[in-house]
């Protein structure tokens, strides 16, 4: 009887301890995060560092490598493949970016007019940036091609051009091809957010704007813009980080031929990791990415910030 | 989504169409155009015979004489497309559910439960999202064969949680924060526990922000690129995309047809699904970047 007795106590207890556990916040917090964390401790967290370590040695890929310091920096600092990367990335990304918000904005101000079969309209819109990037991308090699252009075709027909436009061979109309395939496939994203931040400016700004006399280019330039301004700076954060670190299109469109005229930072890495097999080589440029990102994430960080507090909103 | 719909009209009537159409209609049409051209000629060069589509003098371009199916036969008889689609597909599913399971979980713990920390860990999360898969494959290929998974769908199914889970964590921390926590308090009252009320209250009511999130986490894996070329080396193994642009190009020889009909189908199954729940993808799409 005793033992039974006893035994119900400790039970009793070990539950009650157990209870007292899950009515934790702090333990059932933690329990509740397990899945997320490990994934993103094992798969996020873990190579981001690994990749620093990476970039210090000369690993290959099958053998262990060993610490070399900076090396792959001082190499990569000598070698003019890398430094037209890195100019072929700034430049990708500026110029697709300042095209891709204008062309967004527009568009998205169109699409805040009153418009028939206004949410087809949206979703035929946002088509590009549904579809598999690789696949476009696809459609957008036979558009380029150097013999059967569409577009060398039509400007022949129209008696504008003489011969086909080598779009992708030479490399200043490579580089013009991929940064216009770019800004297809990131014009939607633009203006659907964007669109979706216009339809939450009260139109009552607008009327008291009205029976002030300001003109379309004084309501657009002194309600638009500045109501627009902190989602203006969120979406060309995401856009500038997308479109530094692309990948899909370049490697299916020119793999950054011609003779590297349009080797993005990631496409080289690529090409110097995987094809190559020099992990430690690819890792140290992918890493020199990071200082120009955390620049776009800051600024866009700080330019949020400036503008939530100019709206009166608490800091 | 607060949407300010205008039921007052404004100034509008006083703008004649002829006028409206050249300041709205047709630079709209123009800018469609320009969207869904590739998707036209993607189609146009599906369908086309061989003969039609290299010879620009005897045909014209932008139409088809003699529409056939054989590029399209080709794909899914003479190449391992099928095995690509079902492996694009048991990758998407899985990877979407992985992540929609432990976002829920997550986004929860951070947003009710609120335990010691739960601030920071939310915003470290976020700062993932914004980690480019461009500069994490180095590392993960090498992590990926260390653990034996080069070369199968598991590599893919674990990997692409990465850019999801901070994703979906984020819009659905959003979500759930716009659920009355008095329910939540009823529900404790009445003895609930913690599961109980995640599953019987929070989750129906943010319902709209869970198939948003799955949405769009489908889509984005469906659309995934870089991990799938380099974690996958064998033709059966590939998703479609990469074996699109790896297996369709013999050496100097591309397969325009074929290239395009896989462009084609590859993309008309996420097009589907995405013109079911649109006002779910745009609401994902706008929700993770409004805050």
């Amino acid at each position: 009887m005793a033992v039974m007795a006893e035994s119900a106590v400790a039970q009793v207890k070990r539950s009650s301890m157990w209870t007292r556990a899950f009515e934790s916040r702090n333990f059932l917090g933690a329990m509740f995060m397990v899945p997320a964390i490990a994934i993103l401790i094992l798969f996020l967290a873990y190579p981001l560092a690994l990749g620093f370590w990476l970039g210090m040695t000369d690993t290959k890929i099958g053998g262990a490598g060993r610490y070399i310091g900076f090396q792959n920096f001082v190499s990569l600092s000598k070698d003019s493949v890398f430094w037209l990367s890195v100019f072929n990335t700034i430049f990708y990304t500026v110029a697709a970016s300042l095209v891709k918000f204008a062309i967004g904005l527009y568009l998205a101000l169109l699409l805040n007019e009153r418009l028939p079969f206004k949410s087809m309209v949206r979703a035929i819109v946002l088509l590009p940036f549904v579809v598999p990037t690789v696949l476009s991308a696809i459609a957008f090699w036979w558009i380029y091609d150097s013999q059967f252009s569409i577009i060398s075709w039509v400007l022949i027909k129209a008696g504008l051009i003489t011969r086909y436009i080598d779009f992708l061979g030479d490399p200043w109309n490579a580089r013009w091809s991929v940064v216009a395939a770019n800004i297809w496939r990131g014009v939607p994203f633009v203006a659907i957010t964007l669109l979706a931040g216009l339809q939450t400016i009260s139109p009552s700004l607008y009327e008291a704007a009205n029976l002030d006399g300001a003109t379309n280019m004084q309501r657009f330039r002194h309600i638009t813009l500045p109501m627009l301004s902190p989602i203006i700076a969120v979406v060309m954060t995401f856009s500038v980080l997308m479109t530094f670190t692309d990948f899909q299109l370049i490697y299916t469109i020119t793999r950054g031929g011609p003779i590297n005229a349009t080797h993005l930072m990631a496409t080289l890495s690529f090409q110097r990791a995987i094809t190559g097999g020099n992990l430690g080589e690819g890792a140290a440029i992918s890493n020199a990415m990071i200082p120009f990102l955390v620049a776009a994430i800051l600024l866009s960080f700080f330019g949020l910030q400036r503008s939530r507090w100019q709206q009166g909103g608490r800091d | 989504m607060s949407t300010a719909d205008d039921e007052s009209v404004g100034m509008d009537y006083l703008e004649s169409f002829p006028r409206k159409f050249l300041r709205v209609y047709l630079p709209l049409l123009l800018i469609i155009f320009f969207l869904l051209f590739p998707f036209y000629w993607m189609a146009v060069a599906t369908f086309k015979p061989d003969a039609e589509m290299y010879d620009y003098e005897k045909y014209n371009p932008f139409w088809i004489v003699n529409p056939t199916l054989e590029h399209i036969k080709k794909l899914f008889f003479d190449t391992d497309y099928p095995l690509w689609m079902w492996n694009t597909v048991i990758v998407s599913v899985s990877s979407t559910f992985i992540s929609l399971f432990a976002s829920v979980c997550a986004a929860y713990a951070i947003e009710r439960l609120r335990y010691k920390g739960s601030r920071y860990v939310g915003l470290a999360i976020f700062l993932g999202y914004l980690v480019p898969p461009s500069i994490l494959f180095i590392p993960l290929a090498a992590i990926v064969f260390q653990l034996g998974l080069f070369d199968g769908n598991l590599a893919l199914i674990l990997t692409y949680p990465t850019f999801l889970i901070p994703f979906c964590t984020w819009l659905l921390m959003g979500y759930f924060r716009t659920i009355p926590y008095e329910l939540e308090e009823c529900a404790l009252i009445d003895g609930a526990t913690r599961l109980q009320i995640l599953i019987k209250i929070t989750l129906p009511l943010s319902l709209p922000g869970v198939i948003s999130a799955g949405i769009f986490a489908f889509t984005l894996s469906w659309n995934e690129f870089i991990y799938a070329l380099t974690f996958i080396s064998s033709s059966e193994n590939k998703t479609i995309p990469v074996g699109a642009i790896t297996e369709l190009v013999n050496g100097d020889v591309y397969h325009w047809g074929a290239l395009m009909a896989a462009a084609l189908t590859g993309s008309v199954p996420v097009v589907i699904l995405y013109s079911f729940f649109v006002e779910y993808y745009v609401s994902a799409m706008t929700g993770a970047v409004k805050e």
